[in-house]
């Protein structure tokens, strides 16, 4: 055997990245456990038609861009796009309503920009968006948050029936507190909170745990050093501060305690598996600072000023935009430079 | 002024036209002031190009030396007539012009692949000064009926002391590679062990076409 | 304790140490043959200084430094040089290089040599040439000059710290590790020899906390001493210089800087031992340990290595296995350069030779996109933004690789190492790394013609002023003559003027270098070659090119004549004798290859000189007409007259042309009309006249 001639290093560490895709996926779990638990099988069914719909379209661009199926499809990245859509989207979801969320993504989101690693947006925020301003209607619509064990409580046959023959079911379905928050302008915070029965002990009925559930697979990926801790941080401190100083002490104007806030819609989702997407948000440990800081400022001012309930997607797309602006100016200080970013000599 | 604001107030039109004008004047206010604050003052283009050339002084070109080419280029003269410089010349030209790089006019010559400098077979040399005369950067010592040497430092290369040479003894040698100037390149796409991945699978491709 | 100091990124690679330690260091023996690089360190390679079938003993000197930046190369063993050529050795390009070959007469005889009684009693500039004279380069890996580190610029300020490397911070390497464990005590008292000769305030040894008996054995040696032995925690890369001068000092080189601008001078602790054996033995640097490593060696451990032993000796005392390894690697895992043939010698930076099994450490996977995680930035030990930088390397584009600080990447390799895609992320550097430095070698090269350029054509246009001048007055005092003259009978035959007028431009065509820049004579003779041969058929073109070496062998002949005539010196006139020659024998090869294509030496139809044939018609024409009865007076007027007329029709029509084409033309024509018009009528009445 002729040995071989190429440089260093020769030995390289155990990381790949499909095993990077495979650990996000894994630390959806918890989050996605305890949306089913409240909110019953719909979502599982998003997911698995996502997934099914990302690689199916992911399979297509790859044939029309002569790049060999199977090391493409390896790494995973569709799925991750397809299982991060079927989580935001609203359980229950039409099958339709997926399919052209999940097509968009990876074809327009992903795959024109130049395939994995070159899209400047978010590819599964981009989907969302695009469903949210086409198809308003069908994406506020929230399954009641029942419980799975209780009676009349969906199970995985009527999900199926809901994705897929959507006029033959009915779902019931209830405004989410994010929602009912901002049309909230006559009641007391704590009025609102006893008179609804979709809020819980800190924020909405069910959404708590789920954001609970998607803090822990968030901690657990910082545990493994998946991404570093900073834009997660700085985006749920910054949300924290915001509403910390607009809530004033619950009048009907009240734009919510911070801790409904952290708890409530995408938050924990967003702050540990949209914005820390690499390949569209900032890169240097300073600029995922910033990156995140403002991230969860826009979540806040759209939330309360914004004509959009949750405001995850248009947020982390905002700031998808301005992360090579960021980047351009937080170049860290390499070794033996001064800080003013010259030489040091 | 107070019916002014009234107006204003009621023509929503007017307020935002009103708007626009001034966001207008504002900015225009602020880019005039900014290109009178910060104007450049660069080297007149034909000394920049000039300074992209390769100023091997070959004449290839057509102009002799790369000042007049260079001072063609900037009168609109073709970027490709470059030999020596090649593509990667055709490509800062094209950038700092902010014109299409094209290829190289074969009509010129082609771009070799490695340096070379002119070296005398001094046996043979008759002292004859014709090279001397002939060389752009007077790199070519000696006298009238004396040995010529090359002096491979100031060497551009450019091939004009081998034509007037009467006894031919001028030779191009081309630089070689030797260890300290040897270099890793870049991974390239076709490399079997380095597939980068966005690149077209040009193997393939070759395939298809055989 | 000292505080120790962390650095940004690194990474931690499996050891892989335990495998080369389980035995103590043996001696390699003596190979039959061994190969002495010249260019076995940083700077200028060594010029060798012996000369093939030499008989030389061990410690000679071999090659000498040539430059400040180099050093000397010495014999590793007696025996004799059988060659001095190209052969290859240790290098990532694979490419032979000049090497001086010793067979060993398995003798082992010294060279006569001795150390120094009391190195305290030697001057600094003399202990310093005595390093130097020893051929010590830097056996961290690196191989620069010792003793240019060494002999520290004044200008840069004093040495406070002198920090020895213990660090060896790369997977799989023990040769330090062996040598502080088996020799701690020479390792200190080297350190004693090199703080004499830069007098530090104080000495630091670095060395990471997976070498516990090394630590043990040097705090044993340096027990009572100044010697401050600083240990770490392990992590990749702390022992490059850099790297270990933060971590024990908390300071930063500058960028593009040396350590010595922060007052440090930095050596690894086999280069010491080097100095110690040279100052205290006087032995050159002859051999080095090396560590035999990796699955395919069934005994791997320290090796003693004479320098120049092939490493495939090195490999069958390790019991190599070939059909195990797929790549074999001089240094670690992560820094190391893969050797495509065994035969290469052991050099002064041999500090590992790696011999893994594939499994140990698989072929590289395939390259996918970058998903900008970041993870190579954060294991950059440089603070660099790696994955930004290999953005601007695929698009070559430059200016921004240097705003991101490509030139503080040490190529360490801990991006690559943690980069889940698999992105060679390295090479890219040192390729954009050497692109560049081309450019600027590039740029200035250009820049310094270009000066040069503008210099003659300074120079040219100064003595062409001249010449003018000259030429101004000498035109001046022949007016001034031909005015004394007085108009003589100046009228002279016009013909014979044109023949001059012809003959000179004849002779200014053959010979523009005369009066213009040659330069510029040379590009337009050479661009009338060019398109001159491009038209031509291939026919033609022979023809021509035979024309042109008969021209050239005719002038080198008649040089010949001239030459011998005026009693040239033999050397010329034997150099012209050989063109001569040669141009004969090239004359002969044309017209041998033009009679195969089956082509007459001479046209059909001789391509006639344009200045001679104008001369002919001119002589032809006035033959005609000395021949021709001459014509009547009227007969001529009535010639004269008709062409008028002609010329007048002519000119008339062309301007009613003009006149409906509204060109502007109309004007100048009208006057040539006019003028036709008055001569027509001078000439009608000159013929009345005549006939009247």
């Amino acid at each position: 055997m002729a040995l071989m001639r190429i440089t260093s290093p020769h030995a390289h560490g155990p990381l790949s990245t499909a095993m990077v895709m495979r650990t996000v996926l894994l630390a959806t779990l918890p989050g996605i456990v305890a949306l089913v638990h409240f909110f019953g099988f719909g979502v599982v069914v998003n997911i698995l038609w996502a997934c099914l719909v990302a690689v199916g379209c992911e399979a297509l661009v790859l044939k029309l861009r002569k790049r060999p199926l199977g090391f493409y499809l390896n790494d995973a990245s569709a799925l991750v796009t397809a299982t991060l859509l079927g989580i935001a989207l609203p359980p229950y979801a039409p099958w339709w309503l997926i399919a052209v969320g999940v097509s968009f993504a990876i074809i327009i989101g992903k795959h024109l920009y130049g395939g994995m690693g070159y899209n400047p947006f978010n590819p599964a925020m981009l989907g969302y968006v695009v469903l949210l301003i086409s198809f308003p209607l069908e994406m506020t619509t929230w399954g009641a948050p029942l419980g799975i064990n209780q009676v009349g409580a969906p199970g995985l046959l009527t999900a199926l029936q809901a994705c897929f023959m959507p006029a033959s079911v009915d779902i019931a379905t209830m405004a989410t507190p994010l929602d009912l928050l901002k049309q909230n302008d006559s009641l007391l915070i704590a009025n609102l909170w006893t008179q609804q029965p979709v809020f819980g002990r800190w924020a909405g009925l069910g959404w708590e745990w789920v954001n609970i559930g998607f803090l822990a697979g968030g901690a657990w990926l910082l545990y493994k050093r998946i991404f570093t801790w900073h834009a997660p941080v700085t985006m749920l401190a910054s949300l924290t501060l915001l509403a910390a100083i607009f809530y004033d002490s619950g009048s009907s104007a009240s734009g919510g305690s911070p801790a409904f806030h952290l708890l409530s819609g995408g938050t924990m989702f967003a702050a540990f598996f949209i914005i820390t997407d690499p390949v569209s948000s900032a890169v240097s440990n300073r600029g995922k600072l910033i990156y995140g800081a403002a991230i969860g400022a826009l979540i806040y001012i759209i939330r309360v000023w914004g004509n959009y309930p949750d405001a995850v997607a248009f947020a982390v797309l905002l700031m998808n935009f301005v992360a090579p602006f960021i980047d351009h100016y937080t170049q860290p200080r390499t070794y033996g430079h001064s800080k003013g970013g010259g030489r040091s000599s | 002024m107070t019916a002014m604001l009234e107006l204003v107030a009621q023509n929503p039109f007017i307020a935002a036209l009103l708007a626009l004008v001034g966001l207008g004047l504002v900015f225009g206010a602020l880019l005039g002031y900014a290109a009178v604050k910060f104007r450049t003052e660069g080297n007149p283009i034909s000394e920049q190009i000039n300074a992209i050339l390769p100023q091997t002084q070959c004449g290839q070109c057509g102009y002799p030396g790369c000042r007049p080419y260079a001072e063609a280029i900037a009168d609109g003269e073709a970027i490709n007539r470059c030999p020596p410089g090649g593509e990667g010349t055709i490509a800062q030209l094209a950038d700092l012009l902010d014109v299409e790089a094209i290829p190289l006019d074969a009509e010129h010559g082609e771009e070799k692949a490695a340096a070379s400098v002119a070296f005398i077979r001094e046996d043979e040399c008759i002292g004859c000064t014709k090279c001397i005369q002939a060389c752009p950067v007077d790199a070519i010592l000696g006298a009238a009926k004396q040995m010529h040497t090359v002096i491979a430092s100031e060497c551009t290369g450019c091939d004009l002391c081998v034509e007037p040479c009467p006894v031919d003894c001028i030779d191009m040698i081309s630089e070689e590679v030797t260890l300290q100037t040897w270099h890793w390149e870049l991974p390239s796409p076709t490399d079997p062990l380095i597939i980068a991945s966005d690149r077209d699978d040009m193997s393939s491709d070759k395939e298809r076409a055989a | 304790m000292r505080k120790i100091y962390d650095i940004h990124g690194g990474i931690h690679p499996l050891e892989n140490k335990h495998q080369s330690l389980q035995v103590s260091s043996t001696p390699a023996g003596i190979p039959p043959q061994l190969f002495y690089p010249l260019s076995q360190h940083i700077g200028a390679p060594a010029k060798a200084v012996v000369s093939v079938g030499q008989k030389v003993l061990k410690g000679e000197l071999l090659a000498a430094a040539d430059g400040f930046i180099s050093v000397p190369i010495h014999a590793s063993t007696s025996g004799v040089i059988t060659a001095i050529e190209p052969r290859p050795v240790p290098h990532p390009s694979a490419m032979p290089a000049p090497c001086i070959v010793l067979d060993s007469d398995g003798l082992d005889t010294w060279i006569e040599h001795s150390g120094v009684e009391d190195y305290t009693q030697l001057e600094r500039s003399a202990l310093l040439q005595l390093i130097r004279d020893s051929g010590i380069a830097g056996m961290g890996g690196a191989g620069f000059p010792a003793a240019v580190k060494l002999g520290v610029n004044p200008e840069r300020g004093r040495i406070n710290t002198l920090l020895i490397n213990g660090t060896e911070c790369e997977p799989y390497i023990t040769a330090d590790d062996i040598l502080m464990r088996e020799q701690a005590e020479a390792i200190i008292a080297g350190i004693h020899i090199l703080t004499h000769l830069v007098e530090p305030t104080e000495i630091l040894l670095g060395i990471e906390d997976n070498k516990p008996e090394a630590i043990a054995a040097l705090r044993a040696a340096a027990a009572g001493t100044a010697i401050d032995i600083v240990v770490f925690p392990t992590k990749y890369p702390s022992g490059g210089e850099k790297q270990l001068i933060e971590i024990v000092t908390g300071k930063q080189v500058p960028s593009g800087g040396l350590p010595a601008d922060i007052g440090i001078v930095c050596q690894n602790v086999g280069t010491i031992y080097a100095i110690y054996r040279a100052v205290t033995y006087g032995e050159p640097l002859i051999s080095r340990m090396t560590t035999v490593t990796g699955n395919a060696a069934a005994h791997p451990r320290n090796y003693e290595v004479l320098l120049g032993t092939p490493m495939s000796w090195l490999l069958d005392l390790a019991g190599y296995d070939a059909k195990r390894n797929q790549r074999l690697m001089m240094g670690g895992p992560m820094m190391g350069f893969t050797i495509t043939d065994p035969s290469v010698p052991v050099v002064k930076t041999t500090n590992c030779l790696l011999a893994p099994t594939v499994e140990e450490l698989p072929a590289p996977d395939p390259a996918q996109a970058c998903i900008r995680c970041g993870m190579c930035a954060e294991a950059c030990p440089a603070s660099l933004l790696p994955q930004q930088m290999y953005w601007f390397a695929q698009g070559k584009e430059f200016e921004k690789l240097e705003a991101h600080n490509l030139f503080d990447c040490i190529e360490c390799g801990a991006c690559s190492y943690v980069c889940p895609s698999n992105i060679p992320l390295v090479q890219y550097y040192r390729a954009a790394k050497a692109e560049i430095v081309q450019m600027r070698n590039d740029h200035a090269k250009s820049e310094h013609s270009r000066t040069r350029f503008e210099a003659r054509q300074e120079r040219l246009d100064r003595e062409a002023a001249e010449k003018e001048a000259q030429r101004a007055t000498r035109k001046a005092a022949a007016e001034q003559r031909a005015r004394d003259a007085a108009a003589g009978d100046g009228v002279e035959d016009p013909v014979q003027a044109a023949i001059a007028r012809a003959k000179a431009k004849k002779a200014g065509q053959a010979e523009p270098a005369a009066s213009a820049d040659p330069a510029q004579a040379a590009i337009e003779k050479a661009k009338a070659t060019r398109a001159a041969s491009a038209d031509l058929a291939p026919e033609d073109k022979a023809r021509q090119d035979l024309q042109k070496l008969r021209e050239r062998a005719e002038k080198s002949r008649a040089r010949l004549t001239e030459s011998r005539e005026a009693g040239a010196q033999d050397k010329v006139i034997e150099a012209l004798d050989a063109s001569v020659l040669k141009l004969d024998e090239k004359i002969a090869t044309a017209v041998a290859a033009m009679a195969d294509q089956g082509w007459s030496e001479n046209p059909q139809q001789a391509p006639a000189d344009p200045a001679q044939a104008a001369i002919e018609r001119a002589l032809a024409k006035r033959a005609a007409q000395a021949a021709a009865p001459a014509l009547s007076p009227r007969e001529q007027l009535q010639k004269n007259l008709q062409s008028v007329e002609k010329s007048l029709q002519k000119a008339t029509a062309k301007l009613a042309e003009a006149e409906q084409e509204n060109s502007d033309k109309v004007e100048v024509l009208q006057q040539s009309v006019q003028k036709l018009t008055t001569k027509q009528s001078q000439v009608q009445a000159e013929l009345t006249a005549l006939e009247d």
